[in-house]
C-alpha cells in the first residue's frame, strides 16, 4: 500500500499532496434547495477537479478499486484527470462502470473506495465519488461517447429488470458481441433510479443518455413486460429463443410495520410516496393526471433510517411539508444512509427523531391519519445484525400529530418470477438463489443478481452482480458448460 | 403503443375495446387485470380483462365512464392508440368443478363475471348467473351470461327491465328456496361485494369477491392496493385480486379509495370543462364531443371515480 511516484504525470510530491484540501462540492444553498428538485449537488469545475485528482497518492495496490464492487481502476482514471485527458478518464472508468454519472451521484463511497483510500489516515479522502462524476458528465456534455467495435456472437441474453443490475448486465454483454433485450415492467426504463432516486440527488435526464448510449451500442428495450406474468422465464427461453436470461427485478414488496392504524388514508409506503412523485409526477397535478396527498403546511414523517426514507421525507419538504421528521428507532451511528446525504438532509431542515418508533396510528375517525404514537427507544444488547437493539424506554409514549408518514422500513422478496419459474431455488425469505460468485441459479441458463438476491441493498452492489453475472454469462455463452 | 382495433359503446357511458396485445393475449386468464396508461401525463388505472383471442393476439375490456382517465378512455375510438397496456396482472381466478357456482355481477362488474362464468361452466359447474343494473340500459352481457349460465337472473334498481330489485335480493330467493350453492363469485360496486358477503356469511357458503383498490405499479412494488384480509395486510395485485369475502375488510377498501376523491373530483371537472369548451368551439358540426353523465363507480373504475 505504500505510496509511489515513479513515473507519473502528477507534479506534487507526496508531502504537497497531502497539504492540499479535499476540493469541496459547489452545492445549492440549502434554503433555496429545500424549495426546488433541482439537483443538490452542482459538479466540479475542471480546475476544481484537477486540483482534487493532484492529492491522490497513486497508491501501488490501490484499495480503493479494491473495495469497488465493479472494480474501477481509480488510480488510473484520477491521473488521466490530472494530464487533462478527461475524456480518457471516462473511457476508463466506462471498461469497469457502465452509469458512471450514476454511481457518482448516489455511490456510499465511505462504504467503498473512499472508505479505504491511505489519504483517510490523515486527511480526508480523496473525493473519487466527486471525480467521478465530473469525468461522466464532462463525456457527456461533449457528447463523444466511443462505440465498442465488436464481433456479433450470435448469441441472445434476455435481461429481467432496467435498474442498475440489469443495465451493468446489459451493458457488458453488449459489448462482447451479444445480443441484449431488456425486458421492463413499468412504462419507464431505469428501474428505482427512475421511480426511487428523486431528481435532486440523480436527474433523470442522466438516465435518459446512459439508455441513449446504450441503444446506440444495440442494446433492445421493451417496456410494459412483467416477466412471471406476461412472459415466463420458460417461455423466454424456450419459445422466444434466448440462450440465457438474467433476473435483476430489484426491490420486492414494501414492508409495513404491523401496528393499528397503518390502512389509515395518509400512510404510505416510500415506494408508493416516491412513485407517486419520481414517475407519475403526482406534485404536477393537475398537468399530470396522477394525485397525491397535497402537502403544502402539513406535518409528514418517515419511519426508517435509509436512502429511501432521506430520499422521501427530502422530497416531502419540497413539496411544501410544513414539518418533515425523520422518525430512527436507532441512533446516528446505525442510519444505513450515505453520509453526505444525511448531512444534506440536516442542512435542509429535516427534524432527526432519533432513538423512536411509533407503536400505533391514530386518526380523525373518518380514516384520516392525525398523528403517529411513539415511543422513545435505548439501545440495548447487539442483535443478530451486530448493532446494539432499540428497547423501549416504558412511559415514554408521546403523541406525534402527523397529515402524512412514509414507512420506509425495508421489502421482502417479490414472489412474481419465482413462484412462475419452476425449479428457480429460493431462500427461506424467499429471495432467488444465485451463487456469489458466478450469480448462477439452481436452473441452467438462468443468472440473477441485485436485490431479487441479497434483499434490499445499494445501486453499487446491484451493479456488482451484473457485473459478475455478466461476466459468468459470457463464460456460459462460450463454452457452453454448466 | 397498443392500437384499438375496435371500440364501441354497449349501454350509456360503457364502452368495449379490442386492444392489440399480443403477448397479454397469450396469456391471460378469468379474473387478472391489466393497468393502462393513456398518454404521457395520464395516470395507471387497473382495469379487468373481459375476455382475449389468442390467436388474433387482441384482449377486450370494458369501461365505464366514471372519472377523467375513463372518460377520456371512453372518448378513444376505432384506429386510436393508449400508450401503454401492461399484463396479465394478479392471480386468475380459482376454475374446478366446485358443482353449483352462483356468478353475481354488479353494474360494469358483470363485463368482468362474464369470463369467469364461462370458464366454470366449461370445467363442467352449474351456474347461476345474477346481474344487477341500474336501469334497463345499462344492462350488458346479457345474452353471452345466457349462453354460458344455466339459469340467468337480473335485477334493475329502478324495475325498468326484469326484477326491481338488487342481485341480493336474488340470492336470497336462490338460497331460501334450498337450492345448494357451492361457490358464489361477486364482481362489481364494494357495497353490493359486501352485501353478498354479509349474506352468505351467514349461509357459510364459500364466497370470492375480486377487489378493486388504488394501485400504481400492479406487480407488488408500491403497496398501495394493500387490503386487510383476516386482519393481515395483502396486496390486491400479487395476492389477488380475488379473496375470500368473508375475510376481507371493506371498510378499510371502502376508505381507502375514497384517498384522492377531491383530486380525483376536481380532474373531472377540468376535463369536462375543457371538452365542453372545445366542443362549443366546434359546434358548426365538426362532430360533437359527448360528455357522459358521471357514474358511480364501480369494478372497472378501481380506486373510485377514475
Amino acid at each position: 500500500m505504500s505510496p509511489t511516484a515513479k513515473n507519473t504525470l502528477n507534479p506534487l510530491s507526496m508531502k504537497e499532496r497531502i497539504k492540499v484540501p479535499r476540493q469541496l462540492m459547489p452545492e445549492q444553498p440549502a434554503d433555496e434547495r429545500n424549495k426546488n428538485f433541482q439537483e443538490v449537488n452542482l459538479g466540479y469545475s475542471p480546475e476544481l477537479a484537477r486540483q482534487e485528482a493532484l492529492r491522490c497518492l497513486e497508491c501501488a495496490k490501490p484499495t480503493c478499486t479494491d473495495n469497488c464492487p465493479v472494480g474501477v481502476k481509480v488510480k488510473e482514471f484520477v491521473e488521466l484527470i490530472v494530464a487533462g485527458d478527461f475524456l480518457g478518464a471516462a473511457a476508463k472508468i466506462r471498461e469497469d462502470n457502465v452509469l458512471p454519472a450514476v454511481t457518482g451521484r448516489v455511490c456510499p463511497q465511505e462504504d467503498h473506495c473512499e472508505g479505504k483510500c491511505l489519504l483517510s489516515k490523515k486527511v480526508k479522502p480523496l473525493g473519487i465519488g466527486y471525480l467521478e462524476r465530473f469525468v461522466a458528465d464532462y463525456e457527456q456534455r461533449m457528447g463523444t461517447h466511443v462505440l465498442p467495435n465488436v464481433q456479433p456472437t450470435g448469441k441472445r441474453v434476455a435481461v429481467v429488470g432496467s435498474g442498475p443490475s440489469g443495465l451493468t448486465v446489459a451493458g457488458d454483454l453488449i459489448q462482447k458481441g451479444h445480443k441484449v433485450h431488456v425486458f421492463e415492467a413499468l412504462h419507464e426504463l431505469g428501474g428505482v433510479l427512475v421511480y426511487g432516486i428523486p431528481e435532486f440527488r440523480l436527474p433523470k435526464q442522466i438516465i435518459r443518455e446512459q439508455l441513449d448510449y446504450m441503444r446506440e451500442m444495440g442494446v433492445e428495450f421493451e417496456t410494459d413486460v412483467v416477466v412471471g406474468r406476461t412472459v415466463t422465464i420458460d417461455e423466454l427461453i424456450h419459445e422466444e429463443g434466448f440462450d440465457a436470461v438474467y433476473i435483476g427485478t430489484g426491490a420486492g414488496l414494501p414492508q409495513f410495520m404491523g401496528i393499528p392504524g397503518e390502512h389509515f388514508n395518509g400512510v404510505y409506503s416510500a415506494n408508493e410516496f416516491l412513485t407517486r412523485i419520481n414517475l407519475m409526477k403526482a406534485y404536477k397535478f393537475p398537468t399530470y393526471d396522477e394525485p397525491m396527498i397535497d402537502l403544502h403546511g402539513k406535518d409528514v414523517a418517515v419511519i426508517g433510517g435509509g436512502n429511501t426514507a432521506l430520499d422521501a421525507i427530502r422530497s416531502a419538504l419540497r413539496l411544501g411539508a410544513r414539518k418533515a421528521y425523520v422518525i430512527y428507532r436507532r441512533s446516528d451511528a446505525e442510519m444505513p444512509a450515505r453520509a453526505e446525504e444525511v448531512h444534506h438532509a440536516r442542512q435542509e431542515g429535516i427534524d432527526f427523531q432519533m432513538l423512536t418508533a411509533p407503536v400505533e396510528f391514530l386518526s380523525d375517525g373518518k380514516g384520516w391519519l392525525t398523528a403517529a404514537r411513539c415511543v422513545r427507544m435505548e439501545l440495548g444488547e447487539p442483535d443478530s445484525s451486530g448493532r446494539r437493539r432499540p428497547v423501549p424506554i416504558k412511559g415514554s409514549e408521546f403523541d406525534l400529530p402527523l397529515s402524512v408518514a412514509i414507512m420506509a422500513i425495508g421489502t421482502t422478496a417479490n414472489p412474481i418470477v419465482q413462484s412462475t419459474t419452476p425449479g428457480l431455488g429460493t431462500d427461506k425469505r424467499g429471495y432467488i438463489q444465485a451463487d456469489s460468485e458466478t450469480q448462477r441459479t439452481t436452473r441452467p441458463g438462468v443468472f440473477a443478481g441485485g436485490d431479487i438476491v441479497t434483499g434490499a441493498a445499494t445501486v453499487i452492489l446491484a451493479m456488482g452482480a451484473g457485473r459478475r453475472a455478466a461476466k459468468s454469462i459470457h463464460d456460459y455463452l462460450t463454452n457452453g458448460q454448466w | 403503443m397498443f392500437n384499438i382495433i375496435h371500440a364501441q359503446f354497449i349501454a350509456p357511458g360503457i364502452k368495449r375495446f379490442v386492444l392489440e396485445a399480443p403477448r397479454i393475449a397469450r396469456k391471460q386468464k378469468p379474473g387478472q387485470f391489466v393497468i393502462l396508461r393513456i398518454y404521457e401525463e395520464g395516470e395507471r388505472i387497473p382495469v379487468t380483462i373481459e375476455n382475449s383471442d389468442p390467436a388474433a393476439g387482441t384482449i377486450s375490456i370494458v369501461v365505464q365512464s366514471a372519472g377523467k382517465t375513463t372518460h377520456l378512455l371512453n372518448s378513444l375510438n376505432t384506429g386510436d392508440d393508449i400508450l401503454d397496456v401492461v399484463g396479465p396482472l394478479g392471480k386468475p381466478s380459482e376454475i374446478e368443478k366446485f358443482g353449483t357456482v352462483v356468478v353475481v355481477g354488479g353494474g360494469v362488474g358483470t363485463a368482468m363475471a362474464y369470463p369467469s362464468a364461462a370458464a366454470f361452466k366449461r370445467a363442467g359447474n352449474r351456474v347461476i348467473s345474477i346481474i344487477g343494473a341500474r336501469n334497463k340500459e345499462l344492462v350488458i352481457l346479457e345474452s353471452e351470461l345466457r349462453a354460458v349460465s344455466d339459469a340467468l337472473l337480473i335485477t334493475t334498481d329502478d324495475g325498468s327491465y326484469a326484477d326491481k330489485g338488487f342481485v341480493t335480493d336474488k340470492l336470497r330467493q336462490l338460497i331460501q328456496n334450498g337450492t345448494r350453492i357451492d361457490l358464489v363469485l361477486a364482481i362489481g360496486p364494494v357495497v353490493m361485494m359486501r352485501a353478498v358477503a354479509e349474506l352468505t356469511r351467514k349461509e357459510n357458503i364459500r364466497t370470492v369477491v375480486s377487489l378493486n383498490p388504488i394501485m400504481i405499479d400492479g406487480t407488488g412494488m408500491c403497496g398501495g392496493c394493500r387490503v386487510p384480509i383476516d386482519g393481515k395486510s395483502e396486496f390486491a395485485c400479487v395476492d389477488g385480486p380475488e379473496f375470500d369475502a368473508h375475510k376481507v375488510n371493506f371498510e378499510v377498501l371502502v376508505q381507502r379509495n375514497s384517498m384522492y376523491r377531491d383530486a380525483e373530483q376536481r380532474s373531472l371537472a377540468d376535463y369536462q370543462r375543457l371538452t365542453a369548451e372545445k366542443a362549443a368551439a366546434h359546434h358548426a358540426g365538426a362532430g360533437e364531443v359527448k360528455v357522459h353523465e358521471i357514474q358511480e363507480p364501480c369494478a372497472i373504475a378501481p380506486g373510485g371515480k377514475r
